[in-house]
């Protein structure tokens, strides 16, 4: 093009060869249509074979290639070059994860939470194959649809402070799915899930910052999940505790 | 040694689906679900439009065979579709129970829209993003199934064969570097398509192949591997997919002029709405085509990523947009700042989708004692010559269950592989991985040079239109980049999360594959589908009614044939 560089800083770390993440510099063409992932590409294809990173599917919706694009957790195939063109861009891995090497995080943790909230349709009588489908109307599907939205990309839990002081904390994806579960009509499973997000580690350690919600690039709103789930178990301990059984 | 009943290589659609089935065929079995990435970031997530099945009583399994059947230029097996399109409701309905957030009409049932080639709305979806709900939707059920123990973020080098079966796989654990090996009576090939072979497709990075080459080396025939789809509308630069349920929700192709130019193509007449296999609802392969020959009467528009063509979404207005279309609203505007509330988008032809693939047969078996394949990386074939839009997330639910039983059941009467053969098989193994990638040195070629030079010549040879001569130049060259291959060098050389080695063993796989699809292409001297040459313009039923089987030899890839089952519909000319 015109001969014009983008300048972007980028956090390296090799377990066993860096005592500490460092970062290097890197100038790659700048095209005013590339994402930071196609400028991570270009190094990793025409200067330096050994940065690392996640990536697959370039349009924002397989949640791999969250990163801190100066300082705030972004993915990285959806934003572009040109939105801070031509400042410097620092690039680094989420915070609150252990880091596996430069631009990876370990985020077998999250995938421990996501079980722990059962994430999957409880039902105490399965309804047969051949008997069809269950009906849902649309009005039904749209009380849990924003919070189906979750790609697992992670923002949220690199934005949101509780995560990164008390990693107990179930987190925001998390809560947003089984939320997501509990308000579905086909599902009977709410009170088994109660015991994990409505525990300590749950729901009740969020403060309400809102971070998540900011961040989350597929609006999901794990914010408004937790602040709901709270309403709604308040509501069920007062009636658990003021009702005479049967009344429930 | 890390021992199990059944290994599923692949953690998208197709492997999820199998890994339940398998489950739930036997608590007993203990299974290993093998995935290079995370299961829900498999390329499963990106399918948009919807998922086909009869679901409505204006609809037949006669039809729906009949729009597949005729949709693969008759290269289908007549046999294998009907039962797809039998177990295809089925499916839809579990994976309902399984909590997919279905998009409904008002009475609640799961809405079905129209998409190309289909004669009848039977296309169920999940706004468009069905990919990514039933991606999630199964990642999350198969939480719930004790027995499938994960193996997230583990690339499988090679099938470990033995007393003619196979016995296990080989590993690098992507995390440390590690070579280890997982034994199991059944392995399950899940691992979908490879459109990455070419430089311009709307498959996701990890679309390698790299199933297909695992089951070539060990013998098992690719299937019909000249037939590659175009995707009519890509968005040009990224190749990122504007979803067919575009056009299956009304919208419009015009050329330069603003002219509807499909009437020209004997797939008119133009109506305001939408009617099933006509104009923008033909199929992929037909349209894809008239693109190329609207570029040829300079009818096109040219832009910096080359030649390019409207869909027109405006007259749908905002409210059908953001209510059915909302993901082709969100990917416009981002990645290329047009409203198509307001403004056309710019589209091309892509590539999308291998209808090739491994042989099994209807059951999902291969040739190889204990090896199933499923998926987009299975030929069965229901697809033929070319894949019916919304057909191939069906495919992997009803192949995949298919395959999760059938492996089940033949691992039920299998006793465990001994592990002393299997042990020298992982040396040798180990002893390759070594000297080829894990501890390479020296070398001069730079693996994205021979990527870039592999990709260029799969478009130049093996694109929409083909030729015998352009066919011969790219099974030549990709021949002399399978010595240059020899000769790769590697930056990194560390054993923690290298993905330039992953890389490295994806481009040869990708090197397999492209020979496979460019030496089945030069062979089938007819047109066909997506396969159509310049120089054999005609259907040719006398010679070529019959699947393709590449078999990987020493020098090159040879190809044989092998008849298609035809049952109830006898090939006719292929009109809309
Ligand atoms: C953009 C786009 C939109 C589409 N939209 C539709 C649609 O609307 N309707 C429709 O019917 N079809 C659609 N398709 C096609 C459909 O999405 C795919 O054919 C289907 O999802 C393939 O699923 P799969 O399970 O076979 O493979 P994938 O989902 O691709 O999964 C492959 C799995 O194999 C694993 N794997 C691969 N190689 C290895 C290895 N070496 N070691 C370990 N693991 C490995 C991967 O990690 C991954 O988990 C679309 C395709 C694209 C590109
Ligand atoms: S809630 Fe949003 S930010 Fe958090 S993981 Fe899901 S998609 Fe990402
Ligand atoms: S690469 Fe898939 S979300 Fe960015």
């Amino acid at each position: 093009m015109n001969g014009a560089t983008a300048t972007l800083n980028i956090t390296r770390y090799l377990p066993g060869q860096d005592q500490i993440p460092r970062s290097q510099s890197y100038s790659v063409p700048y095209q005013r249509d590339w994402v930071i992932l196609d400028a991570l590409n270009y190094i990793k294809d025409h200067i330096d074979g050994t940065l690392s990173y996640r990536w697959s599917c370039r349009m924002g919706v397989c949640g791999s290639c969250g990163m801190m694009v100066n300082g705030v957790p972004k993915l990285t195939c959806a934003v572009f070059l040109r939105d801070f063109y031509p400042q410097e861009i620092r690039i680094e891995p989420l915070v609150n994860f252990p880091i596996i090497r430069d631009l990876v995080i370990d985020m077998s943790d999250f995938l421990d939470k996501l079980k722990s909230v059962k994430p999957w349709i409880i039902r105490k009588t399965e309804k047969q194959i051949s008997e069809g489908e269950y009906l849902q109307t649309p009005e039904e599907l749209s009380a849990y649809q924003q919070f189906t939205q979750c790609i697992n990309c992670m923002l949220c839990y690199a934005a949101c402070p509780v995560y990164g002081m008390e990693p107990e904390f179930l987190g925001p994806a998390a809560i947003a799915l089984g939320y997501r579960y509990n308000q579905d009509s086909r599902d009977q499973g709410k009170e088994s899930r109660q015991a994990v997000l409505g525990s300590h580690e749950g729901i009740w350690q969020c403060t309400f910052v809102g971070e998540c919600t900011e961040v989350c690039p597929k609006e999901v709103d794990p914010a408004a999940a937790i602040q709901r789930s709270k309403v709604e178990i308040t509501k069920d301990w007062f009636k658990s505790v003021l009702l005479p059984w049967g009344q429930r | 040694m890390d021992t199990y009943d059944i290994i599923i290589v692949g953690g998208g659609g197709a492997g999820l689906r199998a890994a339940i089935a398998a489950a739930e065929s036997s608590p007993k079995l203990s299974i290993a679900l093998v995935s290079k990435v995370y299961p829900m970031r498999s390329h499963t997530v990106s399918a948009e439009g919807g998922t086909a099945a009869v679901l409505r009583d204006n609809d037949s399994f006669d039809t729906h065979a009949k729009d597949t059947i005729f949709g693969a230029d008759f290269l289908a097996d007549q046999d294998a579709v009907e039962m797809f399109i039998n177990e295809a409701p089925g499916e839809l309905i579990q994976l309902e129970h399984w909590g997919c957030p279905w998009s409904r009409d008002p009475d609640g049932r799961m809405s079905v829209r129209a998409f190309g080639g289909m004669s009848v709305n039977r296309t169920a979806f999940a706004a468009d993003k069905t990919g990514f709900h039933m991606l999630h939707a199964l990642f999350q059920t198969s939480l719930k199934y004790e027995s499938v123990n994960r193996y997230d973020e583990c690339f499988v080098t090679t099938l470990l064969v033995n007393d003619g079966r196979v016995q296990g796989i080989t590993i690098i654990n992507i995390y440390n570097g590690q070579v280890e090996v997982i034994t199991g009576k059944a392995v399950i090939l899940c691992t979908g398509g490879g459109g990455r072979v070419f430089p311009f497709t709307t498959n996701a990075a990890i679309k390698t192949g790299d199933g297909m080459a695992l089951a070539y080396r060990a013998g098992v025939a690719l299937k019909d591997m000249e037939f590659v789809q175009y995707h009519p509308t890509g968005l040009p630069g990224t190749g990122i997919l504007i979803t067919e349920a575009s056009r299956g929700e009304g919208g419009w192709l015009t050329n330069k002029d603003g002219y509807r130019y499909l009437q020209d193509y004997g797939l008119g007449p133009p109506t305001d709405e939408p009617v099933h296999r006509k104009m923008e609802l033909g199929p992929r392969d037909i349209l894809s085509r008239c693109h190329m020959q609207e570029l040829e009467k300079g009818r096109t528009f040219e832009g910096p990523y080359g030649h390019y063509v409207h869909l027109d979404l405006r007259h749908l207005g905002e409210n059908k947009i953001n209510e059915k279309i909302p993901f082709v609203r969100e990917l416009a505007r981002k990645y290329i700042g047009i409203d198509p509330v307001y403004e056309p988008i710019p589209v091309r032809p892509v590539v999308h989708y291998m209808m090739g693939g491994i042989s099994t047969d209807a059951t999902t078996k291969t040739t190889l004692a204990g090896l199933y394949a499923a998926g987009e990386t299975a030929c069965v074939s229901i697809n033929g010559a070319n894949r019916l839009g919304s057909n191939s997330l069906t495919e992997c639910l009803v192949f995949g269950a298919r395959a999760g039983r059938s492996a089940a059941e033949y691992a039920s009467a299998q006793s465990s592989p001994s592990s002393k053969p299997l042990e020298a098989l992982a040396r040798d193994e180990q002893q390759r991985l070594d000297q080829q990638f894990l501890r390479k040195e020296g070398g001069k070629e730079r693996i994205a040079t021979i990527r870039q030079e592999m990709h260029k010549t799969m478009e130049e040879g093996v694109g929409i239109y083909r030729n015998e001569e352009a066919m011969q130049k790219t099974c030549n060259t990709l021949s002399q980049l399978r010595e240059r291959f020899k000769d790769i060098s590697f930056d990194d050389r560390s054993s923690i999360f290298n993905t330039e080695v992953i890389a490295a063993l994806e481009l040869d796989f990708m090197l397999d594959v492209a020979g496979a699809i460019a030496h089945s292409a030069a062979n089938r001297k007819e047109s066909r589908g997506s396969h159509t040459r310049t120089d054999f313009p005609k259907r040719d039923d006398e010679n070529f009614l019959k699947h393709s089987l590449a078999h990987r030899t020493v020098d090159g890839p040879r190809i044989e044939y092998s008849p298609v089952t035809i049952t109830r519909w006898q090939p006719e000319e292929r009109k809309y």
